[in-house]
């Protein structure tokens, strides 16, 4: 029998770069992580359960979560408008525009998270409208809705743009020229083409706002039970020299966001091979 | 249902399309747009389906069945348009697709499930692709995409149907297969459409008239074989089939071309000048010695008997290159050879003066 020929390329390299992929993740994700189970995992598990179920905790996760949750789906409304206007409509200043949503990637997170809460405090310039009508933006779990929509908005963004400039005039001339309405266009031609990437998106703003800490730490106010993250918990564990249980907040927190990409993605694998068809 | 357009221009920046173009395509009648890209005939067909707008001028017009459409959006005017690229909804199976233009439709027009699915079924059987209504585009040829993309347009039984260069992107077996087809189909639901394509074969097989377009203008309108043998314009000339191109002298009422004097009553009043004169590769014949009457005299430069016809390139003694196709047995019978000197004979020839602007 002939041994299996390598198929030609014109770069080979293989090796060279596999091997380096696996060492490269390995030093920088899975070492680290197998460290942080290992950690947690030294406490024993009444320790553990009791470090991450203590009614503080927990409402850290169900603010964390929630605000994550209500943050990445702003911006999977709001980052598809922005896409959407990008894409289509030729403006002065698109380029500007365009340049802007890059600016939550570019800004050290703290600076963001005092510019948010001046603007958004009592006596700051959109907060002084707010406090009138009852609404309380900086030091609530409203200010961290807001943080985590900004720092997460240019992943819908960026995900969105490339598919929605895929999108072939043609077929949406064809679903009018059926007697689609607009509205008709958008919801059965548009959507569907563009929803393996508004997933995309929106998991990755998800996953983003679930580990922000800088912004969050300024504009929530850090209230015990009400407005405290549990990246902040993490952090102030680790001030009291509590390794251990700042791990064991860490590992919920990492199954978790895992149990919650992985849903995400088996979600936009379905929708993308629906879309495609069994090839 | 006639479609009917009236002084319709159309201008891109400073790139004009369409320059008053005027057309009327009769009831049930197979029409094909035919012109080279950039003549505006895919413009004309995207203006007639709504699908661009014409610049506003108070004369233009269009009209479907003698009643002016021209401010109704392109979902009003019921029309079918097949694009050159399917423009089929990836996300949707082949069944969907066909009956995507059904489901749209408000609650009270909307056939009942079991109607839709008749609908559909039907038309999958008229494209002969029954079986193949849970397959996605993806899993489709080209040929088949293209069928299904034309089903999904009669799903919704327009009143025109309307093709822009819907066999382009297919290889020239299945397109000339599909070509067939879709003249069968026209003739068997007799529905009014309008066919643009770039190919000159296929809108003279296919179309029940012609009409050849040419930066933004009409050229001209005619069924395949006025279009073929009797060319309004030396563009259509050119456009259509291979010829042969030479000049000539007006004199005295005839046209000159070497030792060649040919008669042409249209041009008699015409001032001596320089001509154009056109004659088609299969309307020349080859003499191996002079036989009194006059004729071009030229040298065999290749031969190329791989076909229907026998293609015989001469250059002649001015240095021009001539095509000459000769029947199969004709060829034989010359049994000609590179470098042979030969006479041209032509059967027939069309001149064309230029007009001269004042």
């Amino acid at each position: 029998m002939k041994p299996i020929r390598r198929k030609y390329s014109v770069l080979p390299g293989f090796g060279l770069t596999m091997g380096y992929t696996v060492l490269y993740l390995s030093l920088i994700v899975l070492i680290p992580l197998t460290a942080l189970l290992l950690k947690s995992a030294s406490v024993g598990w009444e320790e553990f359960w009791r470090t991450v179920s203590s009614p503080s905790v927990v409402a850290s996760y169900k603010l964390t979560f929630g605000a994550s949750l209500i943050a990445a789906s702003i911006n999977a409304l709001f980052g598809f408008v922005v896409a959407w206007t990008l894409v289509r409509y030729r403006f002065p200043g698109k380029r500007l525009v365009d340049a802007m949503v890059d600016l939550p990637f570019a800004l050290p997170t703290a600076v963001s998270g005092i510019a948010l809460t001046a603007i958004y405090s009592r006596n700051g310039w959109i907060g002084q409208y707010l406090e009138p009508l009852g609404i309380k933006a900086a030091f609530s779990p409203l200010g961290i809705v807001i943080a985590l929509t900004f720092i997460g908005l240019p992943f819908v963004v960026r995900t969105l743009q490339p598919a929605l400039e895929d999108l072939e005039k043609e077929n949406e001339e064809a679903a009018a020229s059926l007697g689609a309405s607009r509205l008709q266009s958008f919801r059965y031609v548009i959507l569907p083409a563009v929803l393996p990437a508004l997933l995309t998106g929106f998991a990755m703003s998800f996953a983003r706002a679930l580990g922000e800490y800088g912004s969050v730490v300024f504009i929530s106010g850090n209230m015990p039970m009400k407005t405290e993250i549990t990246s902040l918990l993490i952090v102030s564990k680790l001030e009291q020299y509590d390794v251990a249980g700042a791990t064991a907040i860490a590992t919920v927190m990492l199954l978790a966001s895992f149990g919650l990409l992985l849903a995400i993605n088996l979600l936009q694998w379905w929708s993308s091979q629906r879309h495609r068809g069994v090839a | 249902m006639s479609i009917e357009v009236k002084h319709i221009g159309k201008s891109f920046g400073s790139f004009a399309a369409l320059r008053d173009v005027s057309l009327r395509v009769n009831d049930g009648e197979l029409v094909a747009l035919l012109g080279p890209s950039g003549s505006g005939k895919t413009t004309l067909l995207r203006i007639i389906a709504g699908l661009e707008t014409a610049d506003p001028n108070p004369r233009s017009e269009i009209l479907f069945h003698d009643a002016s459409v021209t401010n109704r959006s392109v979902g009003q005017r019921r029309v079918g348009f097949v694009f050159q690229h399917y423009a089929l909804f990836r996300h949707m199976s082949v069944f969907e697709n066909i009956a995507f233009g059904l489901r749209v439709r408000p609650r009270n027009e909307r056939p009942s499930n079991p109607e839709l699915r008749d609908r559909v079924n039907h038309l999958l059987k008229l494209i002969q692709l029954e079986g193949f209504g849970n397959r996605y585009p993806s899993q489709l040829s080209g040929g088949q995409r293209q069928r299904v993309a034309l089903a999904r347009a009669l799903a919704v039984e327009p009143k025109v149907l309307l093709l822009d260069e819907p066999f382009g992107a297919l290889d020239a077996k299945v397109r000339q297969g599909l070509r067939t087809w879709l003249r069968k189909l026209h003739d068997e639901i007799h529905l009014t459409s309008v066919l643009v394509t770039h190919d000159q074969e296929e809108a003279l097989e296919v179309a029940d008239r012609v009409v050849v377009m040419n930066q933004a203008r009409i050229e001209q309108v005619g069924t395949p074989d006025e279009v073929f043998h009797r060319p309004a314009t030396p563009f259509v000339m050119e456009f259509l089939g291979q010829v042969n191109v030479f000049r000539g002298r007006v004199s005295g009422g005839r046209v000159l071309l070497g030792e060649l004097a040919l008669d042409h009553p249209r041009h008699t009043a015409a001032r001596d000048g320089s001509a154009t004169v056109y004659m088609r590769p299969h309307e020349l014949d080859i003499k191996l010695s002079r036989n009194g009457a006059p004729s071009l005299a030229a040298r065999v430069v290749r031969l190329n008997p791989a076909g229907s016809v026998a293609k015989v390139h001469l250059r002649a003694t001015d240095g021009a290159d001539i095509q000459v196709d000769l029947t199969l047995d004709r060829f034989h019978e010359l049994n000609l050879a590179d470098g042979d000197d030969v006479f041209v004979y032509p059967k027939n020839a069309r001149v064309f003066v230029p007009d001269y602007a004042i």
